[in-house]
């Protein structure tokens, strides 16, 4: 995957490009908005991460030109702003997502990925479907091996996020904001006793597992190896 | 003169020297009118007195010839009285009369003397005074010429009497205005400098102090009073401050001590790959923990500099509190915590969902948290109610609740009461709470659930949802 990174602190730009070398993605990287512009109008990267304050040309006026273009590569927000306006103004500028400074580089990476991938057009498919586990979208039911499985409304939704982006990492901020539409930071642990107990549904009585926790960074949906995912 | 300048700075010196000047005018003028009056009135008078004599003496004159006038004028010459008479023959020399001298030219001209002559009285012996006087001169067909006249003693009096009366007139509005810059002026000075002495101090660094107020409850204990609420507000203010950075020093201070801690620990004793990870994973841990507090203290410092409402929209609080609900149910039953939903109300409000559901969600979850620590079963319930034009979302539970002497701390920044301190928080929750609903134009009230606490975001229902 490759990544742009407009960034004007040389420190943070060189350290995510080193952290995203190291997870698999090559990253090059903008000092300023108008350099960054012109390398993202190519048209050539998966993702962009803009700073929002950047000197020469801002971080939204260059997302707001890109989209203007025609150009919708995802694009992720980073700022030190973080407030709900903030976050509206972000996104009505046609920024994918939007992540508040300081920020952990798992949470800045789940994102990514998870955008990259939204580009993709899992969206439009009605069934999901990870190793022998399968959720129709349409019916809202979901089976294991051929098993229904009885969800919670929001337990269905819980996972439907989990299924589409099967295989990525999500985090507990993700999960609050795509599964409940809340953006603020989850204090305790709420999120993670939703997600035990949909585990308790979906892997109890089977061998598998397949949700897993990724340590420091939150969830991920995957098959075992071999099976398809 | 420089210690004149300065009393003339003083506003009570200025101001009676202005009064004193007016008054002065205002005197000269009215003096001047009744002096000028009165001397044309009196004039008049002995004008009329002057003709009727000559009349008088022109009869004697009739029937007499001109030794009757003379004997006449003799004879009324000697009375005392303030009149004159003077004949004289052709050549000018004296007849008859009682002036021994007169200006020289008066009895050239005939008619009326309009300007005051001087002349001297005949029997005054050795010792002539000189006098003022108005005259007629009447010339008779064979040469002779009489003159009649009458002293001005009387209006020069009058001029004296009125002068005097100016003097002291004078002489007492001076010392009036005196007396008003001594009691007023002085008074109102020396309650100025007692205010600018205590300022001076107070800026100098004796924040407790106090300007003086001496009870008379007049303008300056006003200001005073006024001014005092206002240092007082101030030093609260500033109060305030100091703690929060106390508190923040202590909040930012701990955290960062544990990762400096951790990492020195791990440096010098973690042998294992495993050992290094966990220092790292609480060092991250930790680190969350700061970034947590500082965007809390971000967050409120931005709500409460005035937070753009346009992000208002109405919503049903009954949405907000079923989706806190249903998010916080799983892990309230890990944590041993019945949370139950009331009564739940469905008006309306302008709100802000993010920040209703955040607030709600840390009510929540400090229920939750602190109830979780007595030895009954614990109860969280949440519910929204309607009351006249309120809205009401309540968190009610049964846990130790909040001392009643330590509820108004509660909602301070970063007072988390002392039970509380070894707790996980920012001890920011309540305050953000409270920020969040003066954005809404509610209050935040904490009452005893006896047990317990119950916390209460008290909804204004705007006109447009009534």
């Amino acid at each position: 995957m490759k990544i742009l990174v407009i960034e004007d602190d040389r420190e943070a730009a060189r350290y995510l490009e080193k952290a995203f070398a190291e997870a698999g993605h090559s990253a090059d990287i903008a000092g300023d908005g108008e350099t960054g512009y012109t390398l993202a109008e190519q048209g050539t990267y998966d993702a962009l991460v803009v700073d929002r304050m950047l000197p020469r040309r801002d971080g939204l006026s260059v997302v707001a030109a890109l989209r203007a273009q025609g150009n919708d590569t995802p694009a992720l927000i980073l700022s030190a702003l973080g407030q709900v306006d903030d976050r509206v103004t972000g996104l009505r500028a046609g920024g994918d997502d939007y992540l508040t400074k300081p920020y952990a580089f798992s949470e800045l990476l789940a994102r990514i990925e998870v955008l990259q991938r939204r580009s993709s057009p899992k969206e439009a498919e009605t069934v999901y479907r990870v190793g022998d586990l399968e959720l129709d979208r349409l019916s809202h039911t979901a089976k294991r091996a051929g098993q229904v499985i009885i969800l919670q409304p929001r337990e269905f939704r819980l996972l439907e996020y989990l299924m589409r982006h099967s295989g990525q990492v999500v985090t507990r901020t993700m999960l609050l904001e795509h599964v409940w539409d809340y953006h603020f930071d989850p204090q305790t642990n709420v999120i993670d006793v939703h997600v035990s107990r949909l585990r308790g549904k979906i892997e109890k009585g089977f061998e598998t597992p397949l949700l897993h926790t990724v340590r420091g960074a939150g969830y991920m949906l995957k098959a075992a190896a071999g099976t398809n995912a | 003169m420089s210690r004149f300048r300065a009393m003339m700075k003083m506003t009570a010196v200025r101001l009676s020297a202005l009064y004193l000047i007016l008054f002065t005018i205002c005197a000269l003028v009215l003096v001047f009118y009744i002096t000028s009056s009165s001397v044309r009135l009196l004039t008049t008078q002995t004008e009329t007195a002057i003709n009727e004599e000559i009349e008088s003496i022109g009869q004697v004159y009739q029937r007499g010839g001109i030794v009757g006038l003379v004997r006449t004028i003799d004879r009324r010459g000697r009375q005392p009285g303030a009149y004159l008479y003077l004949v004289t023959d052709p050549a000018g020399r004296i007849v008859a009369g009682n002036v021994q001298s007169i200006e020289v030219g008066v009895l050239q001209t005939e008619g009326w003397i309009e300007r005051p002559i001087t002349y001297e009285r005949y029997n005054e012996g050795s010792d002539p005074q000189v006098h003022t006087a108005i005259a007629r001169v009447i010339v008779m067909p064979n040469g002779i010429r009489v003159m009649v006249g009458r002293d001005l003693g009387e209006p020069e009096q009058v001029r004296l009497v009125v002068r005097r009366a100016l003097m002291a007139a004078l002489g007492i509005m001076g010392v009036g205005a005196f007396l008003i810059w001594f009691f007023v002026g002085r008074r109102a000075l020396q309650r100025i400098d007692e205010v600018s002495v205590a300022s001076q101090r107070i800026m100098g660094g004796d924040l407790a102090g106090r300007l003086p107020v001496s009870g008379s409850g007049d303008e300056f204990d006003r200001l005073s009073e006024n001014l005092n609420g206002m240092l007082a507000r101030i030093q609260e203010l500033n109060e305030g401050v100091r703690h929060v950075s106390d508190n923040i020093a202590h909040d930012l201070k701990t955290p960062l001590t544990r990762m400096h801690n951790r990492a020195e620990s791990a440096l010098s004793s973690a042998k294992t790959t495993k050992a290094y990870r966990a220092a790292m994973e609480g060092m991250i841990s930790d680190s969350d923990q700061l970034i947590r507090t500082f965007n809390a203290i971000l967050m409120i410092s931005r709500l409460e500099s005035g937070y753009s409402t346009e992000t208002m929209e109405p919503i049903a609080l009954s949405t907000i509190v079923e989706d806190v609900f249903e998010l916080y149910e799983p892990s309230a039953e890990e944590a041993g915590v019945k949370l139950t939903l009331g009564p739940i109300d469905e008006t309306p409000v302008k709100a802000n969902r993010e920040l209703i559901g955040q607030t709600i969600s840390n009510l929540v979850d400090n229920a939750i948290k602190y109830a979780s620590v007595s030895d009954n079963p614990v109860e969280v319930t949440l519910s929204v109610d309607k009351h006249d034009d309120k809205v009401k979302v309540t968190v009610a539970d049964n846990g130790p609740g909040i001392p009643a002497d330590q509820v108004a701390r509660a909602t301070e920044r970063f007072v988390r009461l002392e039970e509380s301190r070894s707790q996980p928080g920012s001890g920011l929750g309540l305050s953000l709470a409270k920020a969040v609903m003066k954005l809404h134009g509610g209050t935040l009230e904490l009452t005893d659930n006896a047990p317990g606490l119950r916390a209460v975001l008290v909804f204004p229902v705007g006109e447009e949802n009534a």
